[in-house]
This record gives structure tokens, sequence and C-alpha cells, in this order.
């Protein structure tokens, strides 16, 4: 029989026989075969918190033995190239591997869930995102492992990238890796586009959407149109020291600058892409905690894009020392003093829910309110580098490795692991402990201040980043050694949150649909969720779905109960971008291999590339021509072609 | 020298001076900012309910509260105050120290190698032009013109107690410059990451009164003296003969140019750009193991003879 | 108790129906991003060109004599492609037929010809900076257009299986879609390195 074209969704309530029919269609296979051919979000999500966890570990042992070659003057653990290599992939592990995956793992997990929606708008393609990254970080850390990690640090300047300086592989395997890793960042922002536009419950208009949900759209927005720019710029510079083209040569008319152009147009959006989610995370729990609405929705929705597109205009701040003409210099000075603005509308929205509110102290809320002040820190330390003048002293010293810690450690892993706290049990049915969490959030707060406070004035005091030893008699030395012991102490408060995670994952679950009593979508099914996420499609009439009948809303209320059935099949609600007026039944395609698939080959194409096996090359692009065509194959199940023939 | 030789909470020249005050503005701002939220921040979570030790979010009511909205405009409207005023303050110091000076006192060209300097003194007169290395004479006063060259990978020029960092960037030529108030040592880095000896690229700027820098300058034009003793004589062939591929000691047969200029060696104070002390003894202490030393350093090791390394000593310490 | 919202659609669209439909907007962000990538590298370009010593331009005056014509033929074939589009909106099997096949021949007819400008100049890709933007810029651009190719051929094999109709055709609006865009592009990367010279960009 030919299905019809259009339909009118049935519209029922939740029922066994109906979760028995959705389970059906949406679970995932059992055992490697599912492992391999899920595109469920929940899956990949974890999977990439997981991933993105044990890189963090990998990244603060690397900080971990650095610290302890810095702990005095003139010590020799290391050698300089140990030194050079660990520094570098410390930066690339943290920045490229560990923060903005995290938040995407986040993302991923939650985005249907608070959005009222069945899955991602592309479900292959959000495997395909994870997979990618999963190969690069493989491929990234095999040239670290075999003594050819990336040893210019995380922003590779050439010359000295180039072959003439730098003749190993190391430079090979950092550019190829990251020109690979650029396609998971970026078929992942563009999943995470068009599921905000377009796949959220009915009446989520685009003024009702989570803050977290307006920083990863944000976020990827961004790093749709600048990832290409550091791409292409890894891509050039394998091409001059390859096949020998000179973009940055300057004995061939190339321009050493122009790396630094492309690298930091990518990268100044890039560490907003990598704060702006997790500020969302902040803006969401901390409400929950003050048991609010978060203080000015609407203002702090609207900073965060705003913030964003000023973060376009302030990637010359890294290169005041470059010798630019001073018109250049003051455009992007006072643009960088002007990014202060939008940024603190969070801190004072953030402030003002905690004191308008009643706090309970949660080791979640700890984690949320603790973001506030380390991001104050690496906030107006940032707002001293935009003054250009005072910024050709600060700049490449160690206030500049303080301040950027206190930006990505304050404004990434305190959120995230606060968001932790309190989403784990939405994603396990399992709580974690709470005292065990005090220790593990003091112990954390007090290594990290230990740690990185005091490296202020080591920087005021002179001491040049990048240096894998320094001489007695610089007054660097008390200073350095609290810095050493400042950050074990915080190691063993991350160690405090695994153990932690999991002494909960041995635990009984009982956390509930809504242990917390928040208000938002995913807290209104079950602990973990089922595979389909919502059995009915609910229609939201506020930001607070479940706070409704407690907070006096005008008018009608949300429907979680009774919504669209859609079970003929594996189906989810089309919306439109702004108002989310329902406009089309999705059919989500089934689990695959073709994004496994896709991501082989495309090693296959990297690792022949450096190589220079141009079989194993031409093998892995074959591979990935088959995948897409598999992938893209219109298929009568989709509806992508006529159902009659 | 001060406790902390490349410590920028002072100065003692005038382009370092104009931008003191504004780091300690900005500096004291930062600090204000952060304890003030720090306290706002301790008073609100203190405000929570004592519930016992109960975790029980569920347990305290949600409430809809006061809107709240003006602790943003609020909070913003005072943030703009120091914004503001650090804006127009950074334009005006951008104003007064960017720029080179139009009449400088003295020119010099710099070029960053991996891991030296190079300083050129340059005249009218070309055979009073020469070249020294890690170690930069100035007249105290008088603008100083810094023209710096990148020889390989990018470096940059910080001398933190009188200019802040200029990189020095291959196929360009930036311009810095300085000017110390007081005669003195003043100790200047690289702060450019640029491989493996990046720790190990100090120089030192030495300012001295008008007169001590017209007789430093006449000594340095001088070429190397001859050797007297015979020990001496060997030292100088040794050097000529395998010293000389890369580096120049002017008036004898080592005329490269790829390594520091040794013409007048022992009158500076430290060697290996700031690496080690300057001093006979150090001295064959590098040249028998710079690669120990300064591992990856390009001065590769010698592997000569007790005798040989007396000789070579002997010949050094001549150069002054 | 205040009444419960419930959104109740009448009559949605079940799977994409024409151009309606989310992958539709996936190829847009595709496009975005590509087009991006296209803007640094013209970027790379304008960046290095106006930093240059002069006689940095190795074609100081670019002969146009393939090029141009090569460019009418490459914007015909997004003409041609937009016909084939119509055919499949007609129910024309024929005229989608050759509407994609057609674009495919030119395309490749695109790449034969910019293989012979690359053979006539004088310099390779190592030659200087100006040689080695030419060559991956315009080399960029050629692996597009081979992209696009396969992606009419597969539309062209789907007609031919007759998996469309009118409504049922996201993915030949999205392939066209890319098409057009890969055309477009051309005349940025045309505009930069055939035609800004004689603009005086460069000299």
């Amino acid at each position: 029989m030919r299905p019809a074209d259009y339909r009118t969704p049935a519209i029922g309530s939740d029922s066994l026989a109906h979760q028995a029919r959705l389970l059906e269609v949406w679970a995932t296979a059992p055992g490697l075969k599912g492992f391999f051919s899920s595109v469920d979000h929940k899956q990949i999500g974890i999977r990439y918190i997981v991933t993105a966890f044990l890189f963090l570990a990998l990244g603060g042992i690397e900080a971990l033995v650095m610290r302890l070659q810095l702990a005095g003057p003139n010590l020799s653990l290391l050698t300089p190239e140990q030194y050079n290599q660990l520094f570098s992939t410390h930066g690339m592990t943290m920045i490229f591997l560990y923060a903005s995956p995290i938040l995407s793992g986040f993302s991923n997990y939650l985005w249907p869930l608070l959005l009222g929606s069945r899955d991602m708008a592309f479900p292959r393609l959000n495997a395909l995102s994870y997979w990618i990254y999963a190969a690069a970080g493989i491929f990234l850390y095999a040239g670290f492992l075999t003594g050819n990690g990336p040893n210019d640090g995380w922003f590779n300047y050439v010359p000295y990238a180039s072959r003439d300086y730098n003749p190993g592989l190391n430079e090979d395997f950092y550019s190829l890796g990251m020109v690979f890793l650029g396609i998971s960042t970026t078929v992942g922002a563009a999943n995470f586009i068009v599921t905000a536009l377009r796949t959220r419950a009915p009446g989520m208009s685009i003024n009702r959407l989570p803050i977290m949900v307006w920083g990863t759209l944000t976020a990827s927005a961004a790093n749709l149109v600048v990832v290409p720019a550091v791409s292409l710029a890894f891509l050039l510079l394998w091409m001059d020291r390859q096949f020998g083209t000179h973009f940055f040569d300057p004995g061939g008319g190339g321009q050493p600058l122009l790396w630094q152009h492309l690298f930091w147009i990518f990268g100044h959006p890039w560490v907003y892409a990598i704060v702006l989610p997790a500020m969302g995370m902040v803006s969401d729990g901390l409400p929950v905690f003050c048991r609010r609405p978060l203080v000015g929705y609407a203002a702090v929705a609207l900073s965060t894009v705003a913030t964003m597109i000023l973060g376009f205009g302030v990637w010359v701040h890294h290169m005041f020392a470059t010798g630019l003409p001073g018109l250049a210099l003051s455009f992007f000075s006072a643009a960088s003093i002007a990014i202060t603005l939008p940024s603190a509308v969070a801190v004072f929205a953030w402030l003002a829910t905690i004191w308008l509110g009643r706090p309970v102290i949660t080791t979640a809320l700890l984690f949320f309110a603790s973001t506030i002040l380390l991001f104050v820190i690496g906030g107006v330390s940032g707002f001293m580098t935009a003054s250009v003048p005072v910024d050709w002293q600060l700049t490449d010293t160690y206030f500049v490795v303080a301040h950027l810690h206190y930006v990505l450690i304050g404004i990434n892993v305190f959120p995230v692991v606060g968001a932790a706290y309190f989403w784990i049990p939405k994603m396990t049915g399992r709580m974690l402990d709470e005292r065990l969490g005090r220790w593990n959030f003091w112990t954390m707060f007090v290594g990290f201040n230990l740690a990185f406070l005091p490296m202020h004035v080591t920087g005021l005091l002179g001491m040049p980043r990048r240096v894998y030893t320094y001489a007695q008699g610089m007054g660097w030395d008390t200073l350095n050694l609290i810095t050493s012991i400042g950050s074990f102490v915080f190691a063993v408060g991350v160690l405090l949150f695994f153990v932690n995670v999991w002494k909960s994952l041995r635990s009984v679950a009982n956390a509930g649909p809504n242990p917390w009593d928040a208000p938002t979508l995913e807290w209104a099914v079950s602990s973990p969720p089922p595979p389909y996420n919502f059995a009915v499609i609910p229609t939201v009439v506020s930001r607070h779905p479940l706070w409704e009948n407690r907070l006096d809303e005008e008018g009608a209320v949300s429907s979680i109960e009774r919504g669209m059935l859609l079970d003929k099949g594996k189906e989810t609600v089309g919306t439109t971008a702004l108002d989310a007026v329902p406009d089309m039944v999705l059919e989500m395609p089934e689990d695959s291999f073709a994004p496994v698939l896709l991501a082989l080959g495309a090693a296959a194409l990297f690792v022949g590339l450096l190589l220079k096996a141009w079989l194993v090359a031409g093998g892995g692009t074959g591979l990935v021509a088959l995948a897409i065509l598999i992938w893209l194959w219109p298929r009568r199940e989709l509806r992508e072609r006529e159902a009659g023939s | 020298m001060s406790l902390a030789p490349l410590g920028y909470l002072d100065a003692a020249g005038r382009r370092a001076h104009s931008i003191l005050p504004l780091t300690w503005f900005t500096l004291s701002v930062a600090t204000a900012v952060c304890i003030v939220i720090a306290a706002l921040l301790w008073i609100a979570v203190r405000r929570a309910p004592k519930n016992g030790g109960a975790l029980e979010t569920r347990s305290v009511p949600v409430e809809r509260g006061s809107n709240g909205i003006n602790w943003i405009t609020v909070g913003l409207l005072i943030s703009c105050v120091p914004l503001l005023v650090t804006l127009v303050w950074t334009m005006a110091a951008l104003a007064a120290v960017s720029g080179p000076p139009s009449h400088p006192g003295l020119t010099l060209d710099v070029t960053a190698h991996q891991w030296w300097w190079e300083v050129r003194y340059d005249a009218t007169n070309p055979s009073e032009t020469f070249a020294t290395a890690n170690e930069i004479h100035i007249p105290v006063g008088v603008p100083v013109l810094v023209r710096l060259h990148g020889g390989d990978v990018i470096h940059s020029f910080w001398v933190p107690k009188l200019s802040g960092k200029t990189d020095a960037i291959p196929g360009q030529t930036n311009l810095s410059w300085m000017q110390a108030d007081q005669p003195g040592r003043y100790r200047g880095q690289c702060s450019e990451y640029c491989g493996f000896q990046h720790a190990n690229m100090a120089f030192e700027v030495v300012a001295e009164s008008q007169a001590d820098f017209a007789s430093w300058r006449a000594a340095e034009v001088q070429p190397a003296p001859d050797p007297i003793t015979p020990a001496q004589a060997r030292g100088q062939a040794l050097v000529q003969y395998r010293c000389g591929l890369c580096h120049q000691v002017r008036g004898t047969g080592a005329g490269a140019i790829s390594a520091p200029d040794l013409t007048h060696l022992m009158s500076r104070r430290t060697l290996a750009a700031g690496r080690l002390l300057n001093n006979p003894g150090s001295l064959i202490g590098w040249i028998q193991d710079p690669q120990g030393i300064k591992p990856g350093t390009q001065m590769p090791n010698q592997y000569l003879s007790a005798q040989q390394l007396s000789d070579v000593q002997a010949y050094l310490v001549l150069l002054r | 108790m205040s009444e419960t919202a419930l959104a109740q659609p009448e009559k949605l669209p079940v799977g994409p129906i024409g151009r309606h439909g989310i992958g539709y907007w996936g190829v847009g962000t595709l496009v975005a991003s590509e087009a991006a990538l296209f803007a640094y590298l013209l970027f790379a370009y304008f960046y290095t060109g106006a930093a240059a010593q002069p006689g940095w331009l190795l074609e100081p005056a670019p002969p146009l004599k393939l090029a141009l014509p090569n460019t009418i033929l490459l914007l015909a074939s997004s003409l041609v492609a937009w016909v084939g589009e119509r055919g499949v909106l007609d129910r024309r099997r024929w005229q989608a037929l050759l509407g994609f096949g057609g674009a495919a021949i030119m395309g490749t007819g695109f790449v034969v010809v910019q293989w012979f400008e690359w053979k006539a100049k004088a310099y390779g890709l190592g030659t200087s900076s100006y040689a080695s933007l030419y060559f991956v810029t315009t080399g960029f651009h050629i692996a597009h257009v081979i992209v696009g190719i396969g992606v009419l051929v597969a539309i062209f094999a789907w007609t031919a299986l007759d998996y469309f109709s009118p409504r049922r055709r996201l993915t030949v609006s999205a392939g066209v879609l890319y098409w057009h865009f890969v055309d477009l592009v051309w005349l940025f990367v045309f505009a930069t390195y055939y035609v800004t010279p004689y603009l005086g960009f460069g000299r």
C-alpha cells in the first residue's frame, strides 16, 4: 500500500502498549552490532563524555609532569624536547580533545531531552561526528606516543612549525590530525544548528529555549564558519612542509603572519565556543538550586549571541606584539575591552539569581556558584590584556597562562563537573554522593586557586611562558613551588570526582525522574530515559514546563502527558524555526554502519597522507565515497523517494 | 638588579614608565572587581536557608521572586566607568609609547636567532660598523630605536624594565624603542616560543653614560688582539679552524657570521645567551659540552683534547 | 487549574516534501561552511598580495582565452542542472536525465579545460607564494567540482531508476543546490585571480 504523504498525527496518552511499540522501533540492537551502528543521541552523548574525560585525565597527567619539572629552578626531569612536546600536547588535548567534546557530549545527550524531541536532527551525522572525534584523537595521540607529538604549542606558529626547523613527523601528525578533527566539529555544529532550529517540542518558541541551547547553538554557528579557517591553515602548513608550497615561507613570498591571522580568526571564537555552552549549564542549573527562574533570561540569551558576534572581531588581540599599525591596534583593543560588557551580563544575572532566590547548597550549586567567581577572575585578567600597552608586558608571560586557565578550567571544568553532579542522575538513574561531593568540590576549588592565583604574580614578575626551566634568582622559585603543590591538590580533587562517579555507578538506581525538582523537559521522563525519550510529544507554553503550577504562569499550561503519539515508525516532529509550530513529521533513520565506515575510510585517508602511502589514502577515499553512497541512497522508509516504484 | 629581573611592576625607562601607571590601574580595577564579586557571592550563598544539611532541593518551594533585572542594568552601568577610563587611557598610552622616536639617539639592528641575539651597530664609516651578541650597550637618557629582524623563526624582543614586547618576524622588520633613565644592566628575554632553548634566550641591556658608551664603542670597533704566547697562537689557529666555521673573530681568519661574534667575547658578562656567567672556567665548560649545558643548541660538541682546550682558553681570554 | 495547551496539528507532511525537509537545512549549513572555507582562501590571497613586493603577481595580465569561456561553461551548467530539476518537478524524466547528465558533462569539461589551463602555466606549485595560492585555490575548487559531478551522477542514476517524484525529491534539490554553490564560488575565484590583476591588485 502506498503510504500517505500527509497525515494528521494521532493524539493520545502514554500507555504500556504504546511504549512497547516505540521501544521496538527505537531500541538499539544489543552487543557490538549496536555499539558500532547506534545513532541514539544518548549513547553517543555518553561516549563523548567518557572519551572527553579520558582526555582530561591524560592532559592532566601531562600537566602534573610539567609541574614537577617547574617545581624548582634548574630541574632536569625532562629534556627540552620532552617538555615542549608535553606542553603542546597538553594544550592540544585540553582545548581540542577535552573542552569542546565534553560540551558536545552533554549537549548531545541533553538536547533532544531539553527540546522535547526524540533525537537530534541528523542522528547518523551525530554518530559520524563521534567516530571521527575518536579516530582523530587516536591519530593525534599516536604521534605523541611514538615521540612525534606536536612541539610548537597548541597555536603552532610558523616558521618554527615548518619543515626547515621541525623536520620530524611531529607537525605532520598535528596538522593532519587537526584537519581530521575539524570534520567532526563541523558536522557536529551543523547538526546542533538544525536540531535547535527544527526539532523542538511544539510551543517551544525561540524565547523559551534553555540557555544551554542558546550557548551551544551560538557556539555551533560560530564553529561552522571558523573551523574552516584553522583546517585550511593546517592543510596549507602540511603542504608547505611536504609539497614545497610557500604560504607561510617568507623565502618564497609567503607570510608567517598569515598563519596567525587564520589561526586566531578561528582561535578566539573557539574560546567562546568552549565556554558559552558551559555558561549555559550554569544558567540552567543554578536556578534549580536557587528555587526561582533565572534573572534576566532575555538579557542572558542575547548577551550570549552578542559575545560571539563581538568575539569575531577580537582575534588580533592575540597579535598585539607582531608590529601591526596603530589603527588596527586601537580598533581591536577597543573591541576587546567592549566584549567585557556582554560577558558581564551573565555574571550579574547569576549573582542576582542566587541573591534573590533561596539557594539550596548542593555540590552542583557549589560548582556552579564558584564558576561565577572564577569567570570574573579570568575575565578581569583578560580585560587587562585587552589594553595594548599593558598587553605588551603581559603577553606570553605566566600572567596569560594563569588567565587562560581561569577561563578554561573556571568556565569549562567547574561548570562541567557541576553539570555532571546535576545531570548524571538523569543519565544513569543514580545520584552522586553529596558528602564525597563536598570533598571533591573543596579540594578542586582550593587546589585550583592555590595553583593558579599565585601564577598571576609569577607572570607579573616576568616569567615567560613555555620555558622548560628557569634560572635561580629570578624571583619565581617559591611561587612555582606553590603552583606545583596546588596542581597536585587540584588533581586529587578531579580524582575524587571520578571516584564519586565510579561509586555512584555501583549504587542503586533510585534517582527517579526528577530528583532536584527541576523545571525543564528532561526531568519529565524516567532516569535513564527510554530510547525514544518521550512517549508522547509534549507541548510547551513556558520556559519552565514542570514549575508552571507553582509560578502562576498566566493562561494555559504545558501538556506533558498528552500529545502526538507518532508511533507509525521511527518518527518525531519537525517544527518551525522561530515559533516551533509543528510543520512536518520527521522520519528518523535506523541505526547504520555507514558512519563508522566513513570514519574508518577517513582515518585510512589521513594515515595514508601522513605516510605518503597513496594507495592507502586512495583506498580510504574509496571507502569514504562508498559510505556516503550507502548513507545517502534515497530510501523509501525515509520517504526520500517515491514509494510507488 | 631588582629581586625580579624580568618583573614589569617597576620600570627604569621612559617607555616602560608611561605604561606602568596603566598597568597598576587595570590591575587595581581587576582586583577590586574580584573582591566585590567574591563578597557578593559569599553573602548570597550564605543566605541559604539553614536546612540542617537536608539536601532535598524539593523541600524549598519554588517562587518567581522579584525580577532582578536591575542587577544587570546597574551592574553594566557601573562596569562602564572603569572600562571607559581604561579605553581612553589605553589610547593615550598607545599614542605615547607606540610610535618609534623620530630622532633616536642611537639606532640598532637586532636579529633574533635560535637561540641568541645578534646586535649590529651601524656607522656612517663602514670600518666603524661592528656586531656583538646578547649584550646591548646603550647610552642613558636618549631614545634608542631597535630595528628587529627575524633570523629564522619568530622570536620576541622584551626588556621588561625598559620596553614591552615586539616580535622579530622573518620577512619583515619591526620597530621597537627604549630609553634608559639610569645606568644599569637590564635583563631581556625572548618571549615568543621558538624551540628547544627558548628558555635560555636571554640578553642584557647595559645602559651607561655617554662617555662610557663612547669608550665601549671605540673598543668594540677594534679588531682582536694578536696572540702573544705560543699557547695563544696555537689557540688562535684552532679557533680559526674549528670555531671559524660559524663564528667571527675580526682581524683573524675566523670570518663566519652564523653564530655570535667573538671579537670581544670576554667583555661580555654572560655566555650562551644568559645561560652562564662568563669567566674562563665556564667558558671551557661551555666549549667542552654545549649540548649538555644547553641541549639542542646549534653549537656542536667539539671533542677537543685537554691540551687543545687549554690553548683555546688561552687565546679566547685575550678577546676583551 | 488553567487549561492545557496541546498542539494538535492537522495534516502534516510525512517526510520531506519538495524542498521542505531538514535535509535541505543540512545542505544549507554545509554550503555555509564551505563558503567560509573559500572566503579564507581568498583572504589568504589578498593578505599575501597586499603585503607582497612588486613582481609578486606572476601573471600581471592573466590570459582569459581559456578561463573566460570555461567560466561561462560552468555557469551555464548550473542552468542546465536547474532545467533537470524542473524535469523532476514536471515529471519529465528525459528532461531531468538530460539536465543532470548535461550538467555533469559540462562540469567534466570544465575540469578538463582547467587541466589544460594548469598545464599552460609557466610556474608550478612550489614556484612562489602566488603560485601556491593559485594552484591550491583552483585545486580546492576543482575538488569541489569533482564531488559535485559525483553528486550529479548519483542523482542521474537515481532519476533513471525512477526514484523521484515532484513531491519526493529533496535529494535532487539539495544536490542541485550544491552544484549552484560550486559554480557560484568559481565566480569569486575567477574574479580574484583573473579579474583583480586587471583592476590593479598586486601589481
